[in-house]
C-alpha cells in the first residue's frame, strides 16, 4: 500500500502569531515529539547495537547489558555463511527490470487515457487502480496454478514454467504495481496543457513522438518519485517470491531471509545483522532520495 | 498500494479534451500502448481474481489436469464455516488485527500528523524519523519483533523476567498476537501520519483562521472544522488500514511462526492450502474469495472517492 497524496502548498498558510502561551505549548509539543521519535528510533538502534555485539558477549552478560566489545563479526558471518551477496543479486535481478517495465507500461497507459478522450478511459483507469488494491492472497491460488501451466523455454527458466523463474516474479510485480503507477502518471499527465499536444499535432508529430519526445520528458518528476516508491515496494516484497519461487536460492533477499533463519541465523545477533543488511538498500534510498519520497507521497495533482 | 490524492484541493480541470484526428498508425500505436499492459493486468490479476471465485465452488487437488476439477457447489464454504478448525481463530484474529490497527496506530498517526502540521521547527526531522519504519519490509519488522520478544534472547524478557522461567511471548497464543500487533503498529503509524499530513496541507487555511477568530480551541477546530472537510482522506485512511491488515499481516506472522498457534490469519490459511504436494485449490480459492468479499466494499469506496470528480464534466 502506499500513498499518494494531496497537493502541497506550503506557502499558503497564514503566518502564525506567536504568543507566549503558544510558545510554551510548542515546548510541550517538542518534548512529546522527541520522546515519540526516540521510541520509534529505538528498535532500529537496538538492532544495530545487538548486531554489533559478539554472541559470546550477549550470552555471558545478557542482551540488556553494556557491550564489552563491538565488532563487525556478525555481519561478516551473515555475509559469507548465508551468502547474502547472492541474494542481493537476486533482488537486483527482480527489482530493476520490474521497476523499468512497470514505469514504461504505466506511462503508456497513462498517456493513452489522459491525452486522448476515449469512452473506455475511466473504466480502464478504475480497472488498473482497483487491481492494485486487491489483497495478494485473493489471487494467489489461481495465479500459482496459472504460473505452473505457462511454459517458458529452458534458457529462460530452468523449471520450464513461469513458476520458480525470475520472469514470473517480474511479471507479477509489473502487473500488480501497474495500477498505482497508472493512477499517478495519468493524474500528472492531465495537468500538462493540451495545447502542447495540439501544437505537436499541427506540426505532424505522431502519437508515439508526442509520447516519447514531448510528454515523457515533462514527466521526470513523477517518474523519479514513482521509481523510488516502487523500488521499496518491490524490493520489500515477501509474498510473491515466497509462493511463486520454489528454489530458496533464487529468492530475493527479503523472502530468502525467512528460509535462512533456522539454517544460518541461529542467534539474535546474527538475525539483527542480517536484517540490517537486508534493510540497507531501502534505508540508503530513503536517506539519499528523501526529497523524491516526499515528492512521491505528495504527488497527485500538483506539478512537482 | 493505494493512493490518496488530490481529492481535497483538486484543481478542477477546466478544459475538455477536444476531439482529435488520428492517423491509422497513431490509433494502432495507442491501442497497443494501452492494450499490452491491460492484457498483462487482466491475465495476472483480474483473471485469477475471477478464477478464485469460480474455483471456490469446486474441488481440485491441483495435480490432475483441469478435467479433474469437480463442481461441489457451496461445500467448501460450508466446510470452512462449520468444521475447518483454523477458520474461527483466523477470522477472529483478523478482526482483532483490524480493530487494533484502526483504534491505536491509525488514531495515533492522525494525532501526530495534526501536531506536525502546525508550523513547528524540525518538523521534517520528526517526520523522517517516524516514517523510517515504513521503509522496512513487514518481514523485517517480524525479525525485529523477534529481537524484542524471543524467549531467551529477547529484550523484553531481559528487562522484565530476570528471575524464574522467562515467558515465551511469541509462543504463547494469549500473548503473541498482541506482541505482533505492537510491531505492526510501529510501522503503521508513520504510514498513516504521512498520508494524513498530505491531506492536512491541502486544507484551506482560511478555514482555520475563521475558526480562530471565532475563538475555537485547537481541539474544537480540528473536531468541528478540519476533520469534517478531511472526509475523503479519512475514508482513504480507513481503506489503507483495512487493506494493510488483510494483506500485509501475512509477512510478519509468517516470519514469526508460520502463522500458527495463536497467529492464524485468513491470508495464512490461503497460503496453507496451496503449498505442499496435494494442494486444496477449492479450499484456498474459497478462502481467497472470502478475503475478496471483505475487501471489495473498501476498494469500491476508494474508487468512488477517487473518481467522483472525473465524472463531472
Amino acid at each position: 500500500m502506499s500513498a499518494l497524496a494531496t497537493s502541497e502548498k506550503p506557502a499558503a498558510r497564514a503566518p502564525v502569531r506567536v504568543r507566549p502561551r503558544a510558545r510554551r505549548g510548542n515546548r510541550r509539543v517538542h518534548a512529546f515529539l522527541i520522546v515519540v521519535s526516540l521510541v520509534w528510533l529505538f528498535p532500529v538502534l537496538y538492532s544495530l547495537y545487538t548486531s554489533l555485539r559478539p554472541y559470546s558477549d550477549t550470552a555471558e552478560h545478557g542482551y540488556v547489558s553494556l557491550a564489552h566489545s563491538l565488532s563487525f563479526e556478525n555481519y561478516k558471518n551473515a555475509w559469507t555463511q548465508a551468502d547474502l551477496p547472492h541474494y542481493y543479486l537476486n533482488s537486483a535481478l527482480v527489482t530493476i527490470p520490474a521497476i523499468v517495465f512497470t514505469l514504461l507500461l504505466a506511462s503508456f497507459v497513462a498517456f493513452g487515457i489522459s491525452r486522448y478522450s476515449w469512452k473506455l478511459n475511466l473504466p480502464l483507469l478504475m480497472l488498473f487502480t482497483a487491481g492494485n488494491l486487491l489483497p495478494q492472497q485473493v489471487i494467489i491460488t489461481p495465479l500459482y496454478r496459472l504460473f505452473l501451466e505457462i511454459p517458458l523455454p529452458a534458457f529462460m527458466s530452468e523449471s520450464g514454467t513461469l513458476y520458480d523463474s525470475f520472469w514470473g516474479i517480474i511479471a507479477i510485480h509489473v502487473a500488480f504495481q501497474l495500477g498505482f503507477c497508472v493512477f499517478v502518471m495519468s493524474n500528472y499527465m492531465k495537468t500538462i496543457p493540451q495545447e502542447l499536444s495540439e501544437a505537436a499535432m499541427v506540426d505532424g508529430a505522431s502519437a508515439w513522438r508526442q509520447y516519447w519526445q514531448i510528454i515523457m520528458p515533462l514527466c521526470r518528476t513523477p517518474l523519479a518519485a514513482l521509481a523510488t516508491l516502487e523500488f521499496t515496494w518491490i524490493y520489500n516484497d515477501f509474498f510473491w517470491a515466497l509462493v511463486l519461487m520454489q528454489s530458496g536460492d533464487k529468492r530475493p533477499i527479503t523472502s530468502a531471509l525467512a528460509g535462512l533463519q533456522g539454517q544460518f541465523f541461529t542467534n539474535n545477533n546474527l538475525i539483527a545483522a542480517a536484517s540490517l543488511v537486508a534493510a540497507l538498500p531501502t534505508l540508503i534510498v530513503y536517506f539519499v532520495l528523501q526529497r523524491q519520497f516526499i515528492g512521491g507521497l505528495t504527488l497527485g495533482s500538483t506539478k512537482g | 498500494m493505494t493512493a490518496v490524492r488530490d481529492s481535497l484541493a483538486a484543481p478542477a480541470r477546466e478544459r475538455r479534451k477536444r476531439p482529435s484526428r488520428l492517423t491509422r498508425t497513431d490509433k494502432l500505436v495507442l491501442v497497443l500502448m494501452c492494450g499490452i499492459p491491460t492484457i498483462l493486468l487482466i491475465a495476472f490479476v483480474w483473471f485469477p481474481a475471477l478464477a478464485s471465485i469460480g474455483l471456490s465452488f469446486t474441488t481440485w487437488d491441483g495435480i490432475g489436469g483441469l478435467g479433474t476439477i469437480k463442481w461441489v457447489g457451496f461445500q467448501n464454504y460450508h466446510q470452512i464455516f462449520t468444521i475447518y478448525p483454523s477458520f474461527g481463530p483466523a477470522l477472529r484474529h483478523n478482526v482483532i488485527w483490524l480493530a487494533f490497527l484502526a483504534a491505536v496506530p491509525t488514531t495515533f498517526g492522525i494525532f501526530l500528523a495534526v501536531l506536525l502540521d502546525r508550523q513547528i521547527r524540525f518538523t521534517r526531522v520528526y517526520q523522517s524519523t517516524l516514517y523510517l519504519p515504513v521503509m522496512l519490509s513487514l518481514a523485517l519488522v517480524g525479525f525485529i519483533a523477534q529481537l524484542f520478544f524471543s524467549q531467551d534472547q529477547g529484550l523484553v524478557n531481559g528487562l522484565v523476567g530476570r528471575s524464574g522461567e522467562a515467558p515465551d511471548i511469541l509462543g504463547d497464543p494469549r500473548l503473541n498476537l498482541w506482541a505482533v500487533l505492537i510491531a505492526a503498529s510501529w510501522r503503521h503509524v508513520g504510514y498513516i501520519m504521512v498520508l494524513y499530513l498530505a491531506g492536512l496541507k491541502s486544507v484551506d487555511p482560511s478555514l482555520r483562521d475563521a475558526a480562530a477568530i471565532d475563538g475555537a480551541s485547537e481541539w474544537q477546530t480540528f473536531r468541528r472544522v478540519i476533520f469534517p472537510v478531511m472526509k475523503p482522506i479519512n475514508i482513504i485512511v480507513v481503506v489503507v488500514t483495512v487493506i494493510e491488515s488483510l494483506r500485509g499481516s501475512f509477512d510478519i506472522v509468517y516470519v514469526i511462526n508460520g502463522g500458527k498457534n495463536g497467529l492464524e490469519l485468513l491470508n495464512v490459511l490461503v497460503y496453507d492450502n496451496i503449498v505442499g504436494e496435494a494442494s486444496r485449490i477449492g479450499y484456498g480459492s474459497a478462502l481467497g474469495t472470502i478475503l475478496l468479499v471483505i475487501s471489495l466494499g473498501f476498494i469500491i469506496s476508494f474508487l468512488v472517492i477517487s473518481f467522483r470528480r472525473e465524472q463531472r464534466p
